[in-house]
């Protein structure tokens, strides 16, 4: 089974699936704090329009979960607020 | 990379589009954002269509299309590439160039320019959006958002769930959720398809649609989903994630009625029709108008070609219609491109005229369909000055509201005095709530033109930008040349 | 006839939106109109710049080094955080020693004239910009230059203007004025007369058309820019940063694209990066090539900016007077006709001062003794 990791722990993933979809699959709905109300977010349109999955995926920021296509060595975390430098 | 013709959108239209250009004899590149082809309507899993076949319709006539597309860059004529957004896109007199992002894990994101002679943009559109107390609580998603979920993943979200609305789409995504394994506890739909009564030829020349609608309707008996019309959702509750939403019926008149009920759920999938993505086409310089369904749609001649000369359009962006209607603009687009490739005007075909009539009797159904079944007129009025309007900045109806106090009046003052449409998405959520909220405030025409000026289509590394090959195309690219097929003089 | 001084002001940017607040709160009838919204030209496309870092010895320092003082009392009365107002200060940096040394010359006769500034080394910058490039000469730090969202500042102006009297109509075109004598008798609009001794010409780009319309010929034309819009940050870069090379662009009158590498945060975590000029007339085209050098610079000087998101482009027109100075003043062939425009780019930062100034010459009051060099009168400014 391939796994991606996040936020410190293995996420299974299945071939061509995308980061949300893995991460919806596994029991998380959201990955995501909003920078003024720190509201939690996860997937919203699902077809990469709405910027609400943003996630930070090999330390870059505000990557869509729903778009990116999970693989082994990625390394997905959490996003708080507009992210880390 | 150079083309005779850059198709951007692999879904109905652009597929249609591309198969009749390659087989034409053009020299074609798709570019599609998504990894497999098929656009929102034929959106599949990695492990192919056919293993849904009760999730979609017209799987045959996507099959064949995916085989024609393949068969032809098997032949070299047609370059395919997925997981590619055009970022931008400009057009002059003899050329259009696209500028498009290969997506992907941060260290793979690459960036492409292509030439071409020709451009057919079908970037198809995306569930529109009112906001409403409480919609962005987790548990939210759009009614397009679970059915790629479910489409793409196989993913049913759940365990309960309620999907609101308006519009036939919200049937599909109902039944789909249904057959994987959710609780969906209710269909709610805000105007009535008895509204469909006062558009009988639109219905009687759509036969199969009625069929359609009358197959939902069973299906989702089957299920024992209630369906109730007339109903909207008014507010979305939960501590942290959704648990519950109250929802309301609306008199004949639109007005919201003061009786509440609950439903407890764990997800609302929500839509109110559709919005389109044309801001390619602006950039091109291309006119659009807001239509009176509040979309924007990209102004196109009876050949599908804008008011650029380079660019053509077809599928929901110059009107939302559907799968099929997309895919006989494709057809119509295609036949035009290859015709200005040759320099020759467009044949006189049986079967053009054909397709232009069907074009024309499914333009009249889209029509009809968008009067039956409109955004509800009251929905500001379950605003509350604490409800967030823009959900990329999280401006609220009160920033909206102070922002037309100190004179906002059109979409740019607006977007500049309250944030509203600066985020990363740039406006695509929430500019019809916030254009519908300046133009009954301003008493201006609603203007969503403004909102799809987007020079940037997707967020582009600045590093690619500023490397971005401005080059002439490489050297061992395909024929540039267009080859046309011989004529045999019998209709094609 | 009503002993209140009237005043119409024609144009709701930056510039009007303070000649209408000073004028108001000096107890004239003020009504501001304009075509369009508030902030719809220049302003709204502006990056927000309250800089004396690029200005040399001369009246437009002075008139920058009244005006930065008013808009710390601005922020005061009407509140900093309206409209985004930060003191951050501005580097500029040099990319070669040769550079260094000309902008410390500069430098030193900036800080002659009153300009606060000292040289900061290689490692000090590093220190003040983390993601500086590592190849920099050194350069200057300007603790005076800030920052404002220009449109709100206006719109915030123009809202105090209201609430001291003032009256604002928008979307109300001037067409003619109406005089007699040689003296303003009204100004006209595509609805109506509005009768009034003084009229402002704060048209920015426009002010050339308008002045057109008035019959009193004013060479301001437009000269055309583009701004970069990042994706939302973490607070990253902490100054307004400049490359030197910004002075000279400024200066220049080239008929070419220049571009010079202007970069600076927001409240909100977007990064903005500057800067091009161009005379294209009011050409709306988008620029790939402008673009593309734009984002080139800013990567050279702030190279972690690689993998940083564009996420929009806009761009917007500049007041551009041939002689490189603002027109703020009497026209003396017309009684009660006053311009103020030809800001170029530094029209947020000298806009209360030019409203300050405007409002002393209505009054008769005696006006800041950088007024003569300012005046459209001046010998200097031949119609071109």
């Amino acid at each position: 089974m391939s796994t991606f990791e996040f936020d410190g722990n293995e996420v299974p993933f299945r071939e061509g699936q995308t980061v949300a979809g893995a991460l919806i699959a596994a029991g998380r709905r959201t990955w995501r704090t909003t920078p003024r109300g720190g509201r939690s977010r996860g997937v919203f349109c699902g077809i990469g329009v709405c910027f609400d999955c943003l996630i930070e995926a090999d330390g870059v920021s505000n990557q869509r979960a729903c778009l990116l296509v999970a693989t082994e060595s990625l390394v997905v975390r959490t996003q708080a607020g507009v992210g880390r430098p | 990379m150079r083309a005779d013709v850059v198709v951007v959108g692999a879904g109905p239209a652009g597929l249609a589009a591309a198969a009749e250009l390659a087989e034409g004899g053009a020299r074609v590149v798709v570019l599609d954002a998504g990894q497999r082809p098929g656009g929102q309507f034929w959106r599949h899993r990695p492990e192919g269509i056919e293993a849904d076949r009760d999730l979609h319709h017209g799987i045959n006539e996507f099959s064949t299309l995916q085989r024609r597309l393949r068969d032809q860059e098997a032949r070299g004529a047609l370059t395919y590439l997925p997981g590619h957004q055009v970022w931008n896109m400009t057009a002059s007199h003899d050329h259009c160039v696209i500028r498009a992002l290969r997506a992907g894990r941060p260290a793979d994101v690459a960036a492409l320019e292509v030439r071409a002679r020709y451009v057919l943009l079908a970037t198809g559109a995306y569930d529109r959006q009112i906001p409403f107390p409480g919609w962005e609580l987790p548990g939210v998603v759009t009614a397009g958002g679970a059915q790629a979920l479910l489409k793409q993943d196989g993913i049913a979200l759940g365990p309960r769930v309620v999907v609101a609305g308006t519009g036939p789409f919200l049937l599909p995504v109902a039944v789909g959720l249904a057959r994987r394994g959710a609780d969906v506890v209710a269909t709610l739909e805000a105007n009535h398809p008895a509204r469909w009564l006062t558009h009988p030829r639109a219905l009687a020349e759509q036969p199969g649609k009625l069929v359609e609608l009358m197959e939902y309707a069973a299906a989702l008996a089957r299920h024992r989903i209630p369906v109730r019309n007339r109903t909207v959702v008014v507010e979305a509750h939960g501590a942290g994630r959704l648990e519950a939403v109250s929802v309301a019926r609306l008199d004949r008149h639109g007005r919201v009625s003061a009786t509440r009920r609950r439903i407890e759920t764990d997800v609302l999938a929500v839509g109110y029709g559709f919005s389109t993505q044309t801001e390619l086409a602006v950039s091109a310089g291309c006119a659009v108008t807001t239509g009176s369904e509040g979309t924007v749609r990209v102004t196109v001649g009876d050949d599908q070609r804008t008011t650029v000369d380079r660019v053509f359009a077809a599928g929901e962006i110059t009107g939302v219609g559907g799968a099929r209607l997309a895919q006989v603009e494709g057809l119509l687009a295609a036949a035009a491109i290859l015709a200005a490739l040759s320099d020759q005007p467009v044949p006189h075909s049986a079967a053009l005229r054909r397709i232009r009539r069907e074009r024309a009797r499914l333009g009249r159904f889209a029509d009809a369909l968008h009067q039956v079944y409109p955004v509800p007129d009251a929905w500001p009025s379950l605003l509350r000055a604490d409800t967030i309007v823009c959900r990329c900045e999280e401006v609220d109806l009160a920033g909206i509201q102070h922002a037309l106090t100190r004179g906002a009046r059109d979409g740019r003052s607006m977007k500049m005095l309250s944030r509203a449409g600066m985020g990363l998405c740039q406006g695509r959520t929430c500019a019809f709530a916030t254009a519908t909220l300046t133009s009954r405030s301003t008493d201006e025409r609603l203007d969503l033109a403004s909102s799809v000026r987007r020079s940037i289509a997707t967020p582009v590394p600045l590093g690619l930008v500023a490397s971005h090959p401005q080059a002439d195309g490489s050297p061992t690219d395909g024929t540039t040349t267009f080859d046309p097929p011989q004529r045999t003089g019998r209709d094609t | 006839m009503s002993s209140v001084t009237r005043v119409v002001v024609v144009g709701a940017g930056i510039i009007g939106a303070s000649c209408a607040y000073y004028a108001a709160r000096s107890g004239l009838d003020v009504t501001v109109i304009d075509r369009g919204g508030v902030a719809g030209g220049t302003t709204g496309a502006g990056e927000g710049n309250l800089l004396v870092s690029d200005k040399g010895p001369g009246p437009e320092l002075e008139l920058a080094l009244r005006s930065l003082d008013l808009w710390v009392e601005l922020g005061a009365e009407l509140g900093t955080a309206s409209f985004e107002l930060e003191h951050k200060g501005g580097l500029v940096v040099a990319s070669s020693d040769a550079a260094m040394t000309a902008l410390q010359e500069f430098a030193a006769t900036q800080h002659d004239a009153g300009v606060a500034c000292e040289n900061v080394s290689p490692r000090e910058l590093a220190e003040l910009e983390p993601w500086i490039a590592e190849d920099v000469a050194g350069g200057v730090l300007y603790p005076a230059d800030a920052q404002v969202q220009p449109g709100l500042a206006a719109a915030r102006l123009l809202e105090a203007a209201v609430a001291l009297g003032a009256d604002l109509r928008l979307g109300e075109e001037c067409v003619a004025l109406r005089t007699a004598g040689g003296s303003v008798q009204a100004v006209i609009t595509r609805s109506g007369v509005i009768e009034t001794g003084f009229v402002v010409n704060a048209g920015g780009p426009w002010a050339g058309a308008l002045a057109d319309l008035w019959d009193l010929p004013l060479p301001i034309h437009p000269r055309r820019g583009f701004v970069l819009v990042t994706e939302p940050l973490p607070p990253v870069i902490r100054h307004k940063v400049y490359s030197a090379d910004y002075v000279a662009n400024v200066t220049s009158g080239s008929e070419e694209l220049e571009t010079s590498t202007v970069v600076e945060g927001t409240p909100s975590g977007t990064v903005l990066i500057g800067a091009s000029r161009e005379r294209v007339g009011f050409s709306d085209e988008w620029d790939p090539g402008v673009v593309q050098r734009l984002a080139e610079r800013a990567v050279a000087l702030f190279p972690p900016l690689a993998r940083v998101g564009l996420m929009r482009t806009y761009h917007g027109f500049r007041p551009y007077c041939p002689d490189h100075l603002p027109v703020v003043g009497l026209d003396s062939r017309m009684q009660g006709v006053l311009h103020a425009s030809g800001h170029e780019g530094a029209g947020i930062v000298l806009a209360p001062a030019t409203g300050e100034l405007v409002t002393q010459l209505i009054t008769d009051e005696q006006p800041a003794g950088y007024a003569g060099a300012l005046s459209p009168d001046r010998l200097t400014l031949v119609a071109s």
